[in-house]
């Protein structure tokens, strides 16, 4: 085989199931482009050895016929997913040497589905970003670069190490989460395709948490049928998390190339927003007229609750962050300060020095709006007017199927460019934070390249717990759009 | 609403993160441009709406109160203090709390 690494996901599968190829040549292979691929920091670490034991027996299986749907398929795990026996960071120094002596439900289903390991990617610190900026571990670095520039662009994030290994094939398939768009917002600015399921299908349980009531596990893959076999792999019930959702998990790759004649696609006129790329509205446009040529009915539909969300989201993840990073305390595990006069410095010191400047500043943003005094002002409004936006979806989706929106307001952006302004880097998530407030699943879809050379993605938000009509209206959208640019390969 | 400089050294104080002295005024233009930000939210009318409590519309499911199997279960201390900065007999240790 001339580059087992240029296989899709199913591709591989097919090839490994055949015997075409061994996981063990595969993982080897990947393992050689991790190494020559430094300069993108995609790998927080890099599991070499448990990664060939892995493969070894899966190709056992296979030779006796045995094993899973993706048996022998290395994957890259965001470092967000607790590893049994391997450091988990989160991107964070305060976890820095943290083994977890368990293993997350969605990546146990994944090595009970046969994949094999290749490592632990880089995010964004707690997955708070949407740059990889924030990292502990230093920014990871798109692939992908503008034409005749050499300048680094991020992968956007959190999710960037998945979305750049991905996009640079240092694995077959990676796992992500979103939380306001941490899988959508990378996988556009890399032209991968990334898939935040509903909220309650992929089990939260062994995920490092940050925002309770909106993270979510899903896919980064090369294209929607990859996506498809991914999250059918990751998904599935758990009673180790309380808001898992006892439903059956469908064979998704089953929706693909169904016909989506008669699909009612939404096009909300608030996702056309102030000072928005004129290639982003091309593009935009572009899908529509893909999808009423693929015979579905375009209507036009008003959300005009969209401009809160972000706002919302800035009170809702923060206040659930500072809860839910309470537990940091430097006793039972993370890191511990040197220096510290009694058991509350102890606290303030491990924590100061534990946690990067962006983390802080939502934990004191959420800790403000759940102080007394302030909870009904900016926690109890914002999730009232999250019940308004969720009631606006389920009113759009009475006379739709599906929504069409850009994943993300720019390309990808230089490192730097908006790390000085939080609130200028919140902007990245416009498009996607909506789905997250509501539970809904949304996925990004790569459809194309701005004039500097840099890829774009179109969206597509279906109703809760029908990811099968997305993956559907997500097919025929790679269909038209026929995209197979690749980055110019400039690394190793 | 905005914050000033004390508010933002009692929100430190109750999160528990030690912030300097220098880093006390930035940290309150930060977080006042950010809640300014937010505050646009006041635009909306929300007059007779209940707060969002659950993402997906589903009963909390109940279990048995028995002791679990596996890594929620019970009976293992060496696991629960693995990654513990400092323990002694399966206990975890800390600076003195009690005079």
């Amino acid at each position: 085989m001339a580059n087992i690494t240029d296989l899709t996901l199913a591709a591989l599968r097919d090839a490994l199931k055949a015997k075409k190829v061994s996981s063990l040549e595969a993982t080897d292979a990947y393992l050689a482009n991790i190494d020559k691929a430094k300069d993108l920091n995609a790998f927080v670490v890099v599991t070499a050895d448990k990664a060939r034991a892995m493969a070894k027996a899966s190709d056992a299986r296979i030779a006796k016929g045995e094993g899973g749907p993706i048996e022998g398929a290395p994957l890259g795990i965001k470092d967000l997913f607790c590893t049994e026996g391997v450091q988990t960071t989160a991107g964070s120094h305060i976890l820095e040497g943290f083994v977890p002596t368990y293993e997350s439900s969605v990546s146990a289903n994944l090595w009970r589905e046969g994949a094999v390991m290749l490592g632990k990617l880089n995010m964004d610190e707690f997955a708070m970003g949407s740059s990889n900026e924030t990292s502990y571990f230093g920014p990871v670095i798109n692939p992908w670069r503008a034409k005749g520039g050499n300048a680094p662009l991020t992968p956007g994030g959190s999710s960037g190490g998945s979305s750049t290994s991905v996009a640079a094939h240092l694995c077959a398939a990676a796992t992500a989460t979103d939380t306001g768009g941490s899988i959508r917002q990378p996988a556009s600015l890399t032209a991968t395709v990334g898939v935040k399921p509903t909220y309650g299908r992929c089990s939260r349980w062994g995920i490092v948490a940050f925002a309770s009531s909106l993270d979510q596990a899903g896919p980064i893959a090369r294209d929607t049928r990859d996506a498809a076999i991914m999250l059918r792999s990751m998904a599935g019930f758990d009673t180790k998390d309380s808001t898992s959702v006892n439903r059956p998990v469908p064979d998704y790759e089953k929706s693909l190339g169904a016909s989506v004649k008669g699909l009612r696609i939404g096009v909300p006129k608030e996702y056309r927003i102030d000072g928005m790329p004129a290639e982003i509205e091309k593009l935009w446009a572009d899908g529509i007229k893909w999808m009423k040529d693929a015979g579905c009915e375009i209507v036009d539909i008003s959300l005009p609750l969209t401009k809160y969300a972000l706002p919302v989201y800035y009170i809702v993840a923060p206040a659930e962050a500072s809860s839910n990073l309470a537990r940091y305390d430097g006793v039972r595990y993370g890191h511990r300060a040197k220096e510290f006069t009694d058991v509350h410095s102890m606290y303030a010191n491990s924590r100061a020095e534990g946690f990067g400047k962006e983390v802080q500043r939502r934990i004191m943003i959420g800790t403000y709006v759940l102080s007394a005094g302030y909870y009904d002002a900016y926690y109890l409004r914002a999730q009232k007017v999250r019940k308004r936006i969720l009631d606006e979806f389920n009113d759009a989706f009475k006379k739709v199927d599906l929504i069409l929106t850009p994943s993300a307001p720019s390309a990808a952006f230089a490192l730097g460019e908006k790390s000085n302004d939080p609130v200028q880097m919140y902007l990245n998530d416009v498009f996607t934070v909506t789905a997250n407030l509501a539970g809904l699943p949304g996925a990004s879809v790569p459809a194309g390249l701005d004039a500097k050379g840099l890829p774009l993605g179109l969206q597509l938000i279906a109703k809760p717990f029908d990811e099968e009509t997305m993956f559907k209206g997500m097919y025929a959208l790679e269909q038209a759009a026929n995209f197979k640019a690749q980055p110019e390969k400039w690394w190793g | 609403m905005s914050v000033d400089k004390e508010t933002v050294r009692k929100v430190a104080k109750l999160a528990r993160l030690a912030v300097p002295e220098e880093r006390l005024e930035p940290l309150t233009a930060e977080l006042n441009g950010i809640l300014k930000w937010i505050e646009q939210l006041n635009e909306v009318d929300v007059a007779g709406v209940d707060p969002m409590t659950s993402t997906v519309d589903m009963k909390l499911p109940m279990r048995e109160d028995v002791l679990q199997s596996g890594p929620t279960g019970g009976g293992q201390p060496d696991n629960v203090v693995a990654n513990a900065p400092r323990t002694e007999d399966h206990f975890f240790v800390v600076p003195k709390v009690v005079e």
